[in-house]
Parts: C-alpha cells; structure tokens; sequence
C-alpha cells in the first residue's frame, strides 16, 4: 500500500501507510518555533482524539501544543527526540517526526490538507 | 494601538533577517536567522553585537548629583571614583524595587542606564523625589551592547579598561561613551552613541569575523545563565533586595545612615524567602509562572524566569522560595501542565560568570 502525507492548519503532516499515521510538525512550523528545546510525547497505547493536544513542544521562546490530526491509539513515539529535541528543527518532516497513530477512522484524513492544498495556505499566510 | 517605535538600528534588523517583536513599546529584535542558540553561543564563544537601545539613558548633572541620588537607591554613590560604574536599585518607601540600574561617574554627574519599561515611571519619580541635580533624559541616544570573550579583541582600544568603568572615547572616529559591563556573565562593553551614528558604529564593529547579531532571546538565555534578575519578572515592587539576594548592592555605611528609601522595611525584618536557583529533572522546560512546590506537594512559591540554557544544556530557572528551602539539593517538585515534575534548589549563577578581572 503507497504511502501518502497529508497536512493540517495547525501546521502538523501526517504519513500514513498501511493504517497508521506518522505524525509531526512541519518545515514552516519549526522555523516559526525557532530552536526547539523539549518534546513531551503522548503515553505509549493512550487513545487520542483528532484536534485534541496530544504532545507540547518547546522551543527557546514558547511552549506549543501538538493535537493529533486523526484520532486513533498511539502505537509508537519519536524516543530520539527526548536526547535530540533539536532532530525538529533539522528534519521536521522525517527524522523530527512525534508519534504514530492507528488510524480508527481514515475518513478523517478527507478533512486534511495534501500538499498543494498546505502550500496555497501558507501562501496564503505570507 | 500604538505603533511600536523603533530604534535607529531598525532597518539593520531586519536586512540581517530579525524576527522582531514589540518589547516595552519598541519593535525590538529577538532573533536573527541563525536563531536563539546560536546566537546565544556567539556571545559565549565569540562576540555578539545587541540592540538595547530600548533602555533609558538619563543624565544627573550637578556637583551633588551623587548626594542626590543617594537619598533614592540604597547604593555607595558618593564613592564612585570618576569613571566608575555601579550596579543599584531605586527602592520604594515600603521597601520594593522600582528598577534596577547602572550608574556612572561621568565629568560633571552622573549617567543613568535604566529599564526600557521603567523610564518613564523613573524619570517621572525623579523628577518628583530628586533635589540638587539636573534630571536630562537622553532620548536621541542608541545602546549597543558587545559581548563575549572576543569583545576585547574587537575593541582593542578599549581592552585595557577595568570591569565596571567607563569613559569617552572614539571608535573609528565616533564619539561613544563605553563602559565594560553587560548583562550576559560574559566579557564585553556597552557603548552608548548618538542616534544617528548608531548605524555606522554597528556596522564598523559587524565588520569584525568574530562579531554578529544577537537578539533579545538570546539576552534572556544569557542573562538567566548567569543569574541576573530581569525587573518585572524576578525583582518588583513586591520582593525587597535582600530576598532578591541583592543585599551586596547595600554597603555598610548606607546600612548604618538608614536614609534610603524603605531603609527600615529592607533592612529589620530578616526575609522570610529568597530567590532561587532551580533545575528541573530532564529536559522538561519550567517557564515563569509555574508553581513550585515542597516535595510533599505543597506549593512553596513560583517560577519568575525559566527557561533552556544553551551553555547549561539544560532547563534553568529561578523563584522565590521560603527560608526551610533554599539551601542547594532541596527538591522541589514543579506543576508542569497538570503533571508533578521534579527538581533541585542550584546555587546561582548557574553558569560561572567570566568578567574581565582588572
């Protein structure tokens, strides 16, 4: 089954493959966080809601609340990024990435953004 | 809304790719493109150049501006040789802190560096508290500060000064009246020079390899590090000197002559807590407002400053704590959204301070 990455409005990708959703932060958003500091990753087998605060980010400057984009059980999390908070800010889209999400629902994934559709919202925001 | 103003360094800012932000009613820059981190190494390693013409700079003239100015800070004034720099703190009459501040003896008078957010309230109470010397604000001047072991190599000119002292001089034929101070641990100098040489003498001193931009963040980072107190945040109206562990800044014969503002207040009533060093366990980052508790849970005070110490590799953080807690090694446990999160009272600075000695 082909891989495919979808994007939210608050600036998260997901990567889905085969039922489950890799999920982090994206390129723009790290560079709007500036150096991050510490992640504080959801609990391991906890289930999660789409649009809820999942995880917390912090960067130099502020603390910033990660919701997870599809609801669903955390099967797995990023555990380099509690010695290498800093893999966010050199590869937020692959190494960087938070936690993984088996997906309860992929119709969810109808209401995010793919590629071309994140990149006209953020030109949008500039 | 006011538009925020801005400093004669502004459009420098922003070619070298700042992130700015208003800050006590200026657009001020916090970080550049390299960002906070590196920014902040810079001045430990290298040398960082700062924006800090926010602050106020106000001139007391007068033969007996020291004597004057006594009668507001708790400060050894009337000492302070020619040239010398002194760190002090105008108190309140119930004993708090209306700002800390530098001061120098300059031909004449004396030369004030005060808080961005405080000028105008200072000016105003000295203004309303000060008698015999010349109260002149000096709005048409920039600050710069440059710091980190290779100021003095950038400043050669200037390497031979002595720490907190000060003169005029010129560089690369700008007038700018240096002192070797900052607000960092590190090494350095702050020059103040008029607006509009402020571009010209950043760009002479950008010129140098071992010199770049560094914004207010990193400042904070640096400043934390080294255990200085940022007003409105680690010292105010509400905390006395000597719980803010600034008791040094009040000199025995001030002590004994009692004629300070708050004098009785600050100095009869042991205090009865007093700011902290603190590390939280891990990475987890404890900024200010967090309540810190007791390791039974209790709640014993609150974050004034927290943050991420580059140099540290860590988080960091200070607070008020009350007497039974402030010797080094006691644990505390931090509220960090909703969940208990352990740590330990750190003696301050905790990164060693590395001023020019001489």
């Amino acid at each position: 089954m082909a891989e495919k990455t979808y994007y939210t409005r608050e600036h998260e990708w997901v990567r889905v493959e085969g039922g489950i959703a890799t999920c982090g932060i994206t390129d723009y958003a790290q560079d709007q966080l500036g150096d991050v500091v510490y992640v504080e990753l959801p609990e391991l087998n906890i289930q999660v809601a789409r649009e809820v605060e999942a995880a917390v980010v912090e960067s130099t400057k502020a603390a910033s609340d990660i919701y997870a984009p599809v609801s669903g059980e955390v099967v797995e999390v990023n555990r380099e990024l509690e010695a290498r908070p800093d893999l966010v800010n050199e590869s937020a889209e692959d190494t960087g990435w938070f936690f993984r999400i088996r997906i309860d629902d992929e119709g969810e994934l109808d209401e995010l953004l793919d590629e071309d559709g994140y990149k006209e919202f953020l030109e949008e925001l500039a | 809304m006011t538009e925020p103003l801005r400093t004669p360094l502004h459009t420098l800012h922003e070619a070298a790719g700042a992130v700015m932000a208003p800050f006590a009613g200026y657009a001020m820059p916090m970080r550049y493109s390299a960002g906070m981190v590196a920014e902040h190494v810079q001045a430990r390693e290298r040398a960082a150049l700062f924006d800090v013409s926010h602050m106020g700079q106000v001139l007391l003239m007068g033969p007996d501006a020291a004597e004057a100015l006594e009668a507001l800070v708790p400060g050894d004034i009337r000492g302070l040789a020619p040239g010398a720099m002194r760190y002090t703190l105008l108190t309140g009459d119930g004993g708090g802190i209306l700002d800390d501040l530098m001061v120098t003896r300059i031909d004449g008078g004396l030369a004030l560096v005060v808080n961005a957010a405080r000028k105008e309230a200072d000016i105003a109470h000295l203004r309303g508290r000060l008698a015999g010397a010349d109260i002149l604000p000096e709005p048409d001047r920039a600050l710069l500060a440059l710091q980190g072991p290779a100021a003095r190599d950038v400043l050669a000119g200037c390497a031979g000064m002595a720490f907190m002292s000060a003169r005029e001089t010129s560089v690369a034929g700008i007038p700018v009246r240096v002192s070797r101070s900052g607000y960092t641990g590190e090494d350095g100098f702050e020059l103040s020079v008029r607006d509009g040489d402020a571009v010209a003498l950043a760009e002479r001193l950008l010129a140098h390899g071992d010199v770049s931009w560094a914004g207010l963040g990193a400042r904070d980072s640096l400043r934390l590090e080294a255990g200085l107190c940022l007003y409105g945040h680690d010292i105010d109206e509400g905390t006395t000197p000597l719980e803010a562990g600034l008791g040094w800044t009040i000199p025995q014969r001030r002590r004994a002559e009692r004629n300070f503002p708050g004098a009785a207040a600050i100095l009869d009533a042991p205090p009865t807590r007093r700011r902290v060093g603190l590390r939280p366990e891990g990475r987890v980052i404890a900024r200010a407002g967090t309540t810190v508790a007791d390791a039974d849970g209790a709640a014993a005070g609150r974050v004034t400053s927290g943050g991420f110490g580059p140099t540290l590799g860590g988080p960091m953080a200070m607070a008020y704590l009350p007497a039974g807690m402030t010797r080094p090694g006691t644990p505390v446990t931090f509220d960090i959204r909703g969940r208990a999160r352990p740590g330990t009272v750190v003696p301050l600075p905790f990164v060693p301070r590395n001023y020019h000695r001489g």
